[in-house]
Formats: C-alpha cells, structure tokens, sequence
C-alpha cells in the first residue's frame, strides 16, 4: 500500500467528469473515462461472462484467426443463378436479415419491382408489385446465399456475379456488379434508364471482364483492401483508390482480351467513372472471410451484421444461423441538395459487412477525405476507430492504419464487449430515399442499433 | 400540462442531467422540469412528483427520459427540443481537454499504465463492478458511490485487503493522496499528520484547520461511513492506519469516525497501542476514556482533534491546545453577550449541508444541556416529525438522503437551504440560524453569491435575526476562504474559525436567551 505514497499520483476516474478535471488543475495526472452503463444488467448473466471468460475468449482468438487468414480471390464471374447456391429464376435475394413483401420498405420494394422487370417476370411496376405480392416470388436474405448486396441488394437469376473464393479455406461468396451513384436499382430506382444499365452490364462489362479475368488467373483483393487503406479508402463509402488500384490491374487484360475497341472502351470508362466500383469486391472479400469462422462454438463474435431497410440484423459465429433482428436506424448524413433526414430511408444493406471485417466504420482514421461524415475533423475519425478497438476481439495483422502509425484496423465484433461497454458498432452508409423509385438521397454514418445486440448476447450466454 | 419524451440509448452522467435539467427549468413558462436516466427508481420518483405520463412508464433503463411541466403545450414543446443543444453544450465545455474519448478501464490502462488509483462515481449499482474491475487491475479505489450493499462493501474490501490496496468508499467523499484533493476535498498544505476518517466532511474539516493553523497533512484516507460497523470490521480503517504507521511522511496519525463498532474498536485499540507514533482519536461521541485506554490522544470534536495533531506535529505538549481553546471559550462568551442585545426570538435553528459537521453542532449543543430537533437527532425522541418543518430548537442535515433524492448535494446546490433559510426567517420565534460552508474541490465555487442575497432576504423579514456560520476551507482552495469570510461577514454573518467555535457561540446565546426568557 506504502507504493501509492511514494509515486506520483495517478488516476483513472469513472464517473463524475469534474472530479478529473479538479485533479488536473492541481497539477496531478488524470483520465477520464466516458463511462456507460452495460446494456445488460442482469447480474447472473453477467456473472456468466466473468466465469466462462476463458472459454470464450479461446473461442473468440480461434474465430479472429480464420478471419484474419482467409485469403479472398476474385477468381471470376458469372450469372446468379448458375453460381448462387439455391438460386432459381423465381428467387430474389434482398439484404439484411429475413423480410416479408408486406414489411419491405420502399427502395428494396423499388429494387424487386426493377429486378422482376429486368428478368420479363413483369412488364410494369403494377404488374410487378403484384407479382410480388403474390407468394409466387421467393423471397430471402443474401447471407443465406454466400452472397451480400449493398443497399437493397436485390439479386435475381440473370444478373452477372463476382466470384470470390477464401483461398485457405475453400469457401465462396458472390456479390453484383457495382452501377455506379444516383438513379440505381440498389437505391430502390426502376426507371427505364436504371433497367437498360443493367441489361448493358449483363450484355457488355460481364462478358468483358469475365474474359480479362480468364486471362488474369484471378485478383487477390486482399492485398488490394490493404493498399487502398493507405491511400485513403476505408472500402465502404470510399472507394476511390482501391477502384483505381482495380482498373490498373484490369485494363491491360481488357485490351488483351477485346473483341470491339468501342465496347472496351466503354467498360474502362464505367469502371473509371465509379467510384464505388470495388464496393462489390470488398464486401464479398468480408463475406468469403466472415464465413469460414461460422458456427464456432463459445466464440461470441459477429459474423454478420446487415439491414434490410427496417431492420438491422446480427449472427453470431457461436449461435448459429439464428439472426437477432432489431428496428433499423435513419442515418446521420449529409443530403444531396433537396433532401432532409424526412425523406431518409431507415438503415439498409448488407455493406455493413464491412465494417464486420474491420474496414468501414471501424477503419474510417485511414480515410480523411470523407471526414465531413463525422463532424469534419480528421480527429473526429480517429476517435471513432479508436472507440472501435473496445468492442473488437483484435487488430487485424494484414490492414493497417496509417494515421495510427500503421495500427492494424479493429477487427472481430465481440457482443460481449458491445453489451458490456455500451458501444454499438460505427457504420459508415448510404441513405436511399424512403419511398420506391427516388434512388439515394445523402451519405453518412449511423450507430447499430442496441437491441440486436442484446438479444444475441442474452441468448449466447443463455446458451453457454 | 405534462410532458414527457424517451430518447432511447442515449446516456449521461447525473451531474450533466442535473446541470441540464437546471437549465430547462430557467425555460419560459417551464413551472419543473426532470432529465433523468430511466431507472426503476427515477421513474418512480417522476411518477410521485405527478411527471410521468403513463405512456412512458415502458421507459427501460437505458432510455433518457426528459419529462417538463409548462403552462402551455408549446413551451413544454420548445422546452424538450431545446434539451439535446443544453446536453450538447455542457459536453463541449467538457470535451475541451480530451483528446480521446476512452471507454473502458482496459483502454485507459493503455493510455497511463502506471495508473494507480480508479477514482469511481458511478451509480451505486454499476460501481462495484468498476471497483471489482479496478481493484483486479491492481488499482487503488476510492468509491465516491453510495447505495452499495454491505456485502458487497465487504467483498470489495476483502479484495482489497488481500492485494495490499486501499478501497476507500463506497460513500467515500474525501481523500487526498500525495496532496491531491480528490472528490470533495481542500488544497491544504502538505505535512507529517496523516488523517484516517471515516466522514468526509470530518476530513475536510480537519485538514483545513491543520492547515490553516501551521500544520500539513501527509494522506487524508476516506474509508466511508460504514468501516467502522461490525460487518465490515474496520478493514480499511485498520489498513490504513498500518499504511501511515509505515509511511516516512507522517509523523503524526489522526483518526476521525463515529464510536466505532465495540468489537471494532477493540481491534483498532490493539493496533494504535502498537503505534510508535502518536495517535490522535476522535470517535465523535464516544466516551474520551475508551479512546485514552488505547494509548491514543482523545480529541471532543474536529477541531480539537486537528490542532492536537498539528502542537503534536511539532512536538508541542497538547496541553497548550486546551489551554489555547478555554481562552477562546472565555472570549465566545463576550462574543455573545454583545449578539444578544437586540435579538427578539428564542429558536436555534441549523441548516447543515456536512453532515459530520452537523453531528458536532447538535453533540456540542448537548453538552451544554441543549436539546435540538433533527432530521438525524443523537436522541430518536427528538427526531422532527416533518422535515421540512423546524420545531423548537433543529438543526438539519440538508445532505440527507431524503432532501438529496433527484436533487444535487447542497454543497453544489444551494436552491434548498437558501429555500429553508427563508422559511426559518419567516418564524419570528427564530433568533439565529448556524450553517456551514464547505469550500474545496467539488464544491460550489461561488457559495457567498448564494448566500449573501438570501441573507440579506431573511433580514428583511425578520431584522433581529442573525447568522452565524464556520467555513470549511483554505485560502488555497478554488473559493478562497478569506474572500468567502469578508463577503459573509460583509452581509452580516458572523464568521467562526470552526464549526465547533461556530456551536460554542450558538449554545451561548441560546443560554443567555433562555435566561433573559425566565427573568
């Protein structure tokens, strides 16, 4: 005890932030901790995290591990349903966890009528919400296809997929191509403009660089994530360079592989003119790795976190396939100019998959370009990544942080820490209009919601 | 009308929800306002106060809850849209200095691993486990948090025990540790008494008048209120007096509690007999003659106990400590006599925010054979009926659970003595109203604004009335006490050097009141 006397004073206060501050103007040393309460009260539950402690902690490392070694290749394309397992031509897969036609909120309803219409199911947007309505279409969430979707995410059989396989452990994922900004089928648009885009990619930018990928072997988009983070991309609402770094590499086999130099031509500019082109390389690249440490037991880490536009939805690596589903958020965003936060759409999309790899939200430090998202300071931007490394398992070992001296990004969701620190994870997103057919209307960022959490962390430790 | 709105997962400290709900309550046409987190209790203390409009009684415990009473429906309207730019604002002030938010011990451990102490002020139910957490990380803990079990009390301190720490609390106020004030504490000047308490305000007062008359303190080691009971046993109390004892610094170890458990007080004699330093006891209460059995030096009240410490501190013989205070006595009495000639009522009347200073009013009062009404009486017969209502001669802690509950501790919030000091003066039965003031960290910084206009109030209605009060505090403390002393006696206070100076001249003119009544 006689220790205490005989150094400086130091202290950690919890509480009352003045105390802190009173010790600091005396000249001793003090940090304030902004403290919350946990989310879960329950003290036997609690208590069960402290006397399984150990156990959850060698599953959750285990479950880090394999995320952190997945090695995700693009090894190709092709069309949905000759690759999507359990995809048919009268199965649309939307984002975000479970949803009914009724419950849909407008871009994903906007999305299915633009998806039946671009596969001749409808001919009208009538034709098709009735069709839609009718139980005749399946409905079901991306995740549980391999697949992820940003936005609505709506897949359906003819559209073209990239093909991503986990190298190390032999697992797949498949992810749309990205169409670019504005009036698009993901933002819920179906205008006429949005169905002939599509048909153009299926017909153009799909043969064309499936052949530059045949000539390529394959693209190690790992390596890309990486570099893209240390030119300032966190790979969710910034993608410049790593869609750079994308069309340095594609060009050439492009050109190599060229039937018409026109349509060529045309396909590098579209990449070129994307900025959020490799959106649907990094999110698949998550799905591939996240995948492959499903299903562990003890381990109390999320493997999937998505919104479908009215709800936002979590799995555990240790429950299971079961999802705990709570309301989804409206974002805090910055509006293109002629829309507010009345017109946003509730959260949605399964880009959080991002964030669930360790990029995104939770790497936004490495992207000061985008810091007006969150308050316009490049230090507001560390501080949200820094508050992410409280509810993460580790620091991921292959992306890095520049701005943090090259500080491996948060990596691996652990619910337990979420609930017990009162810390819900840090999205970066895009906000669609709330009513079908409008498209996006702003960008920003929005805190998970709690309840999905809680559900999913009272339910692993009920089950421990 | 009433109404109320729930913000969901949304979280602030009480202090910051205090702050606020203060100024919303400054809202046009706002007749109350409440913004309190959503626990079981707030919701029940809302729902008492007729603020909880039954929709939002599903509010769960992470939910903030903003309820306002307004007269018309758009000012309650603007009054809860203007809450989060309030919040906001005192944030900001708040986030001046930090660079980095820090959420969790874990990462705050990062940022100073050599971090010893976890200072917690936390609610009640969530600050064990902080302290558990703390004291795991091999942490000292001062536990300012109150409405902890005993059990858990115990466990905390058994941990403590074992690691070789110091968990001061729970319901510890006041420490100061290498000369750092912490919680509600005084700058006073460093030295070679180290001080073990049990009451915060105790140690404050002491501290400051060992510093105020040429002494210095080494450590100042708050155990809180309950060390001392037999269930805890008198852990911490008994640890830290081994820490001094051990400690190069202090020469001299002065302890402050209420009479101990028996059992307790056994083992605590045990210990001081084994003392080679000396040892300066006050058990505010108890018989002198236990405390002299153990070889320690007896101490009547804090400020007794703090310049014993402070002639012992500079091998002078106690003795001239007594002989020091009898004069001052002799003088008090003139002091008195003087007050008396123009004052019409007969009532004392205390309005205490320290409450161990509140003890020692009402125990010195009873000495000289005066009994007073209090919400926490020495005799139950004379416990007062009603609170919020003085009979005879009261003196009443305003720290007291039941004026605190909602509500900031009178030391920071002066609106409800000020409120009862107006109420007091109104009675024309009343000749003087005691109080205290408590300066240090913690405490509000500007108490003379507070004061000095209600004073002056009080005189207005009832001019024969007068004040008489002690300062707690040095002039190196934020308020300065020599500034807080002339703007008080500058309204017409009379400014005691201590709270038991401060009694001593109370039981006087109460006597020479009585005295005039029966002639």
């Amino acid at each position: 005890m006689n220790d205490l006397f005989e150094n400086p004073l130091k202290v950690i206060n919890t509480g009352l932030k003045s105390f802190s501050d009173n010790i600091r103007s005396v000249g001793a040393d003090s940090v304030h901790l902004d403290w919350k309460p946990p989310l879960i009260s329950d003290a036997v539950l609690l208590n069960r995290i402290k006397s399984n402690k150990e156990i959850i902690d060698v599953a959750n490392r285990k479950a880090l591990d394999i995320v952190m070694k997945g090695k995700p290749l693009l090894t190709g394309l092709d069309i949905a349903a000759k690759v999507i397992p359990g995809m048919h031509p009268k199965m649309i897969l939307h984002s975000g966890p479970p949803v009914e036609w009724k419950d849909m909120c407008g871009p994903t309803r906007g999305a299915i009528i633009g998806a039946l219409i671009y596969e001749g199911l409808a001919s009208t947007p009538d034709e098709a919400e009735k069709l839609a309505a009718s139980g005749e279409i399946e409905f079901d969430p991306c995740h549980e296809h391999n697949t992820v979707g940003p936005m609505a995410g709506i897949v359906s059989a003819r559209m073209p997929v990239f093909i991503i396989k986990n190298e190390t452990f032999g697992n797949y994922a498949y992810c749309t191509l990205n169409e670019g900004l504005g009036k698009v089928l993901r933002y819920g648009a179906y205008s006429d403009e949005v169905i002939d885009r599509l048909r153009w990619m299926e017909e153009s930018l799909y043969p064309s660089l499936k052949n530059a990928l045949n000539d390529l072997g394959g693209i190690d988009i790992k390596a890309l994530i990486a570099q893209a983070l240390h030119m300032g991309d966190e790979v969710h609402n910034r993608n410049r360079a790593a869609t750079s770094l994308f069309f340095r590499i594609i060009a050439p086999a492009l050109v190599r592989t060229s039937e018409d130099k026109e349509e060529t031509a045309k396909v590098l500019e579209f990449i070129n003119g994307n900025d959020h082109f490799f959106l649907n390389l990094s999110m698949p690249a998550g799905k591939a790795c996240l995948d492959a440490a499903k299903n562990i037991k003890n381990s109390s880490m999320v493997v999937t976190m998505a919104r479908n536009g009215t709800e936002f939805g979590i799995k555990l690596s240790g429950t299971g396939d079961k999802w705990f589903t709570g309301k989804a958020p409206v974002p805090d965003a910055l509006f293109f100019p002629g829309f507010t936060k009345e017109d946003a759409n509730p959260d949605i999309g399964d880009s959080t998959v991002t964030e669930t790899y360790g990029l995104g939200g939770f790497a936004i430090a490495a992207a000061p370009a985008i810091v007006q998202f969150v308050g316009g300071r490049a230090a507001d931007a560390i501080k949200y990544t820094l508050e992410m490394y409280e509810i993460c398992i580790g620091e991921n070992s292959v992306f890095q942080i520049p701005a943090l001296d090259f500080r491996g990004t948060p990596t691996g969701i652990d619910v337990i820490k979420v609930v017990e620190k009162n810390i819900t994870p840090f999205l970066d997103t895009g906000v669609a209009h709330k009513n079908p057919g409008v498209g996006q209307v702003g960008a920003g960022v929005v805190s998970a919601p709690t309840e999905p959490f809680v559900k999913a962390c009272q339910e692993f430790l009920n089950r421990l | 009308m009433v109404r109320a709105i729930i913000k969901s997962g949304v979280y602030h400290d009480s202090v910051t929800l205090m702050l606020a709900t203060r100024e919303v309550n400054r809202l046009p046409g706002i007749d109350e306002a409440s913004i309190v987190m959503a626990t079981k209790e707030n919701l029940a203390i809302l729902k008492n106060a007729g603020m909880l409009p039954p929709e939002m009684e599903r509010a769960s415990e992470n939910d903030l809850i903003i309820a306002v009473k307004a007269q018309q429906e758009e000012q309650a309207k603007k009054a809860m849209q203007a809450v989060d730019q309030i919040i906001k604002d005192l944030r900001k002030r708040d986030d001046k200095e930090t660079d980095q938010s820090l959420k969790s011990l874990d990462s705050a451990l990062q940022i100073m691993p050599d971090a010893n102490l976890a200072l917690i002020s936390v609610a009640g139910k969530h600050a064990v486990a902080e302290a558990r957490k703390a004291l795991e990380s091999g942490l000292h803990v001062m536990l300012f948090s109150d409405n902890i079990s005993l059990e858990n009390e115990k466990e905390l301190k058994m941990i403590a025990h074992e690691k070789g720490l110091l968990m001061m609390g729970p319901d510890c106020g006041t420490a100061i540790i290498n000369g750092v004030p912490l919680a509600f504490a005084n700058v006073v000047e460093r030295g070679n008494i180290g001080i073990v308490g049990a009451s915060g305000t105790g140690i404050q007062e002491v501290s400051s008048i060992i510093s105020n008359n040429g002494g210095g303190v080494s450590q100042a080691i708050g155990t809180g209120g309950r060390d001392l009971h037999k269930e805890i046993g008198g852990i911490m109390f008994l640890d830290a007096l081994e820490a001094l004892a051990n400690d190069d610094q202090t020469a001299v170890i002065c302890l402050i509690s209420k009479p101990p458990h028996p059992d307790v007080l056994k083992k605590i004699s045990e210990s001081i007999q084994k003392q080679q330093k000396p040892v300066v006891a006050l058990f505010i209460g108890a018989d002198s003659k236990k405390v002299e059995h153990s070889g320690a030096v007896p101490a009547g009240n804090l400020e007794e106990a703090a310049l014993i410490s402070v002639a012992l501190s500079m091998q002078e013989n106690p003795q001239t400590v007594y002989k020091k205070l009898n004069r001052r006595n002799t003088e008090i009495k003139d002091q008195a006599q003087t007050l008396v000639k123009n004052i019409k009522g007969k009532y004392l009347r205390g309005m205490f925010s320290g409450g161990t200073l509140c003890d020692e009013a009402q125990l010195l009062l009873a000495n000289d054979g005066i009994k007073t009404y209090s919400n926490t009486p020495l005799d139950e017969d004379y416990k007062l009926k009603d609170i919020w209502k003085s009979q005879e001669h009261t003196i009443i802690d305003l720290g007291e659970d039941a004026f605190t509950t909602g509500r900031p501790h009178p030391m920071i919030d002066f609106g409800l003595r000020n409120k009862r000091i107006l109420q007091e003066a109104a009675d024309k039965d009343v000749a003087v109203i005691l109080f205290d003031v408590v300066l240090g960290y913690g405490a509000h910084l500007n108490p003379a604004d507070e004061l000095t206009p209600i004073i002056k109030k009080a005189k207005n209605t009832n001019p024969t009335l007068i004040f008489v009060c002690s300062v707690t505090g040095t002039e190196a403390d934020p308020q300065n006490l020599n500034k807080v002393k002339i703007a008080l006696e500058d309204a017409g206070v009379t400014v005691m050097p201590s709270m038991s100076a401060a009694a001593e001249l109370c039981s006087n003119i109460v006597h020479l009141l009585d005295k005039r009544g029966c002639c």
